[in-house]
């Protein structure tokens, strides 16, 4: 088994009075796709928010335990938010392409931390284009506005956005939600190619997903980790009875 | 009293609003056509290019054009910093608390304070005590005080219309809070905020009593921001309430609603564009 | 290098916002340093209810005044009031998307024009029709109300049109639902549902209509009597302040600071009652 690049150390996580995540305890190795599932309101969004801190970005939060990347707790003083959050990237759930052009979206993350005046490679551009499998389709068009694309180009834009900050982590929070099986497939394909460069944490939006690209899986309810394992074992057999509702469709 | 059928009450309110409604916009018209209509006979490249003599009754409207432009780019370049500033410190650096509603508080109150105290105010503390006398920079730091509670207004609204999850993104990605508001913010509130300073415009040029005050009512070319120069509206004002001569009254008039028209024409389209694209 | 710069943008943030207190604070302190002394010396009582202004004799009554801003504020709000609501219903609810498009510019346009303009028109043309319909010397209480009505349109429109549209959807479509015709509609549902923000937008109107200067100025006549009729000319407190403000020296000057803290706080008054009741309705 490869090294853990996540440790997650008994995390609690309150919304002002509200509980999400309870004492949840979690290693995710390197170079997987790791799958999250879980019906609504399980704290699976709240999770992956925690892991590059944007929860910190909601007022009245509150964070207890340790969330370590190798082996360095992200939330200790030393650490640098924005060099965290360009280690660990995030895909949200609807396609949030920002209102300029195609290359600038792409390019956003890379003007932050280069100096003035130095032009921004096209190449990187185009890696991580490439890297998302949106390349063919947008490389006549670079300047045009990113919101002229379809939602599934877009969500696979905003996953090129983040892949070319060339981060360690990336998290997608149902980032296939709503969009259209080719685009989904598309996403699909990219991730498994991904894993060899980066560890991959995805909320799938349904269980098929996850069985189709997961390497490992955990179920979530109600804030607590009921099950973790290895795709197979999870799926075939589920150790714990929720789960197995669960993934039947029992609930959910 | 006698009660009505609920339709034929329906039919008569509507009657009545339409025939207000419709009244109100007639009158708007009739006043700018009254104005217009003896006014643009005067307007010539003449009257907008020459200097007045004889305190206005001969020549044409030159200083005072001058004496708007300084006195609102002044005005306007004084407030800008602090009114968008005030707006971003509102909108994106700080919770709901004691020291933003006093703020609030106070943004409302300049906001209904009648020009003439600012008059008052501008007249005692940039004329008198800090004495740069009547002038273009005395007025001008009076308008922009006046001004203030607009551009806060609008820049914030602006500021508060851009989507959450734009910051979000940008915060996702490693910028700060600082490369946020430049990269992400700004561009897609810079509409609302430039609609805020054109209105911020229109209210200077169309000012009078606060300017009167403070910049005072010199007919003669300025040198400096130091000098004493009256608007194009303290003219109109001295032309007819001095009865100096009411032809240039009228063209003088014509040249501020034109001026204004376009203003409002400009933010308006402004608005419209604005409001298309955050949709 | 970075963290500095963050922390700099926003210390320099919080001091810009710091801006409108100061100003409201300098505006206070000047406006009431300037003015309090001859209040202290003619008495306060003497001062607001004073018949006669006469500076150079040392007579310094605004009572006149006070009751010329009342009246002509009065009258504008009459006039406006109503006006103004219908408008406001009318932009909200009657109006064609086209039409709409067209008057909210329109309303625009009429806060923009200046008010010497708005004056201007009345001297010319209100003033000699009251003067040959109705008697009088045409410059009245009557010709300020009306212009001051036109020109108090457009805060009344705009906050009560807001107020108006932000009301929920179900509001209109349960109350359509229940058989209701859209005019009882707007008169038992919408109208009540809207009216903190109403009466936020009829207070601040009210508030222009006490400030306005020039104006009332040109149209009032700005004899220092108490009126007897809408036909009679009177002088506002801003009036006051208006045409003796360019010659005033000493004393005189100071009691036109002091006229200034009457109207000062009659506005504050006005604004706070505004804020107030807008607060309420948004809890």
């Amino acid at each position: 088994m490869n090294r853990n690049k996540i440790i997650i150390k008994d995390l609690n996580f309150y919304y002002d009075d509200k509980q999400a995540i309870r004492d949840l305890r979690l290693n995710i190795p390197a170079n997987e796709v790791f799958s999250v599932i879980g019906p609504a309101n399980s704290g699976i969004t709240t999770l992956l928010r925690t892991l590059n801190r944007l929860c910190d970005l909601t007022p009245g939060t509150r964070i207890e335990g340790e969330i370590l990347l190798d082996n360095k707790n992200i939330y200790s003083e030393e650490i640098s938010i924005t060099e965290l959050r360009r280690r660990v990237g995030f895909v949200f759930d609807v396609p949030t392409p920002l209102p300029m052009s195609i290359f600038d979206n792409v390019a956003y993350g890379l003007r932050l931390v280069r100096r003035k005046n130095k032009k921004t490679p096209l190449e990187s551009v185009e890696t991580a284009l490439r890297q998302a499998a949106l390349w063919d389709e947008v490389k006549e068009r670079l300047k045009s506005p990113a919101m002229s694309l379809s939602g599934g180009q877009q969500q696979r834009l905003c996953l090129a956005r983040v892949l070319a900050l060339e981060p360690e982590v990336v998290l997608l929070d149902r980032p296939c939600s709503g969009l259209d099986p080719i685009s989904t497939a598309k996403i699909e394909e990219s991730l498994t190619e991904l894993k060899k460069q980066v560890t991959i944490i995805i909320s799938p939006h349904n269980t098929q997903q996850a069985a189709r690209i997961s390497d490992r899986v955990a179920f979530m309810l109600d804030g607590r980790l009921i099950e973790e394992g290895a795709n197979i074992e999870v799926f075939s057999s589920p150790k714990d009875k929720r789960t197995s509702d669960y993934i039947t469709g029992r609930f959910g | 009293m006698i009660k009505l059928n609920p339709h034929t009450a329906e039919k008569l309110a509507k009657g009545v609003i339409w025939t207000v409604a419709l009244m109100v916009i007639a009158v708007l018209i009739f006043i700018i056509v009254f104005i217009l209509y003896r006014g643009l006979s005067v307007i010539n490249w003449e009257f907008l290019t020459r200097i007045p003599r004889r305190s206005g009754r001969e020549g044409g409207i030159l200083t005072p054009i001058i004496g708007t432009l300084s006195v609102t780019l002044l005005a306007i370049l004084i407030a800008m910093p602090f009114g968008i500033g005030t707006a971003f410190y509102l909108a994106e650096y700080t919770k709901d608390g004691i020291l933003t509603r006093i703020i609030r508080f106070c943004t409302e109150s300049l906001a209904g304070i009648p020009s003439i105290i600012y008059g008052l105010f501008g007249f005692i503390f940039f004329v008198q005590i800090l004495d740069l006398k009547w002038s273009i920079l005395s007025g001008g730091l009076t308008l922009a005080i006046m001004v203030l509670p607009t551009l806060i207004r609008t820049s914030e609204e602006a500021i508060r219309a851009v989507p959450k999850t734009y910051r979000e993104v940008s915060f996702s990605l490693g910028g700060t809070k600082w490369q946020t508001i430049r990269k992400a913010v700004v561009p897609s509130a810079i509409r609302g905020i430039v609609n805020g300073l054109i209105l911020s415009v229109g209210r200077c040029v169309a000012e009078t009593a606060a300017v009167i005050l403070t910049a005072g009512v010199s007919l003669s070319m300025p040198k400096s921001v130091l000098d004493s120069s009256r608007t194009m509206a303290v003219h109109f004002y001295q032309l007819v309430i001095e009865g100096i001569s009411m032809t240039n009254a009228y063209g003088t008039a014509a040249v501020l609603i034109i001026l204004v028209f376009f203003i409002n024409v400009v933010a308006n389209m402004l608005i419209n564009r604005f409001v298309a694209k955050g949709r | 290098m970075k963290k500095f710069k963050e922390k700099l943008s926003g210390r320099i943030f919080f001091i810009l916002a710091l801006s409108t207190i100061s100003a409201l604070v300098l505006i206070t302190i000047f406006i009431f340093v300037e003015g309090m002394p001859l209040i202290a010396e003619v008495g306060l009582f003497n001062f607001i209810f004073g018949m006669v202004w006469s500076p150079s004799q040392g007579h310094f009554g605004i009572f006149p005044m006070i009751v010329g801003t009342v009246s002509v504020t009065f009258g504008a709000a009459l006039i406006g009031i109503p006006v103004g609501i219908c408008c406001s219903i009318f932009m909200a609810e009657f109006a064609p998307a086209r039409m709409r498009s067209i008057f909210r510019p329109a309303i625009q346009l009429l806060a923009g024009i200046p008010s010497v303009v708005y004056g201007f028109w009345g001297l010319i043309y209100i003033v000699p029709i009251i003067r040959d319909r109705l008697g009088g010397p045409g410059l009245s209480v009557l010709a300020g109300s009306v212009i001051l009505a036109i020109m108090i349109l457009p805060t009344i429109i705009s906050i009560s049109e807001v107020s108006i549209m932000a009301l929920p959807r179900h509001y209109k479509e349960g109350a359509l639902a229940l058989g209701m015709t859209h005019w009882q509609t707007i008169w038992r549902v919408q109208l009540p549902a809207a009216k903190s923000g109403i009466v936020a937008g009829v207070i601040l109107g009210i508030g222009r209509a006490v400030g306005e200067t020039m104006v009332v100025i040109m149209v009032l006549g700005n004899a220092v009597a108490l009126p007897e009729s809408i036909l009679d000319p009177v002088r506002t407190l801003t009036t006051n302040i208006g045409i003796e403000m360019g010659y005033a020296a000493g004393k005189h000057q100071q009691a036109l600071f002091a006229t200034g803290i009457v109207l000062f706080i009659l506005i504050m008054i006005l604004n706070i009652t505004a804020q107030i009741i807008t607060r309420r309705k948004s809890k």
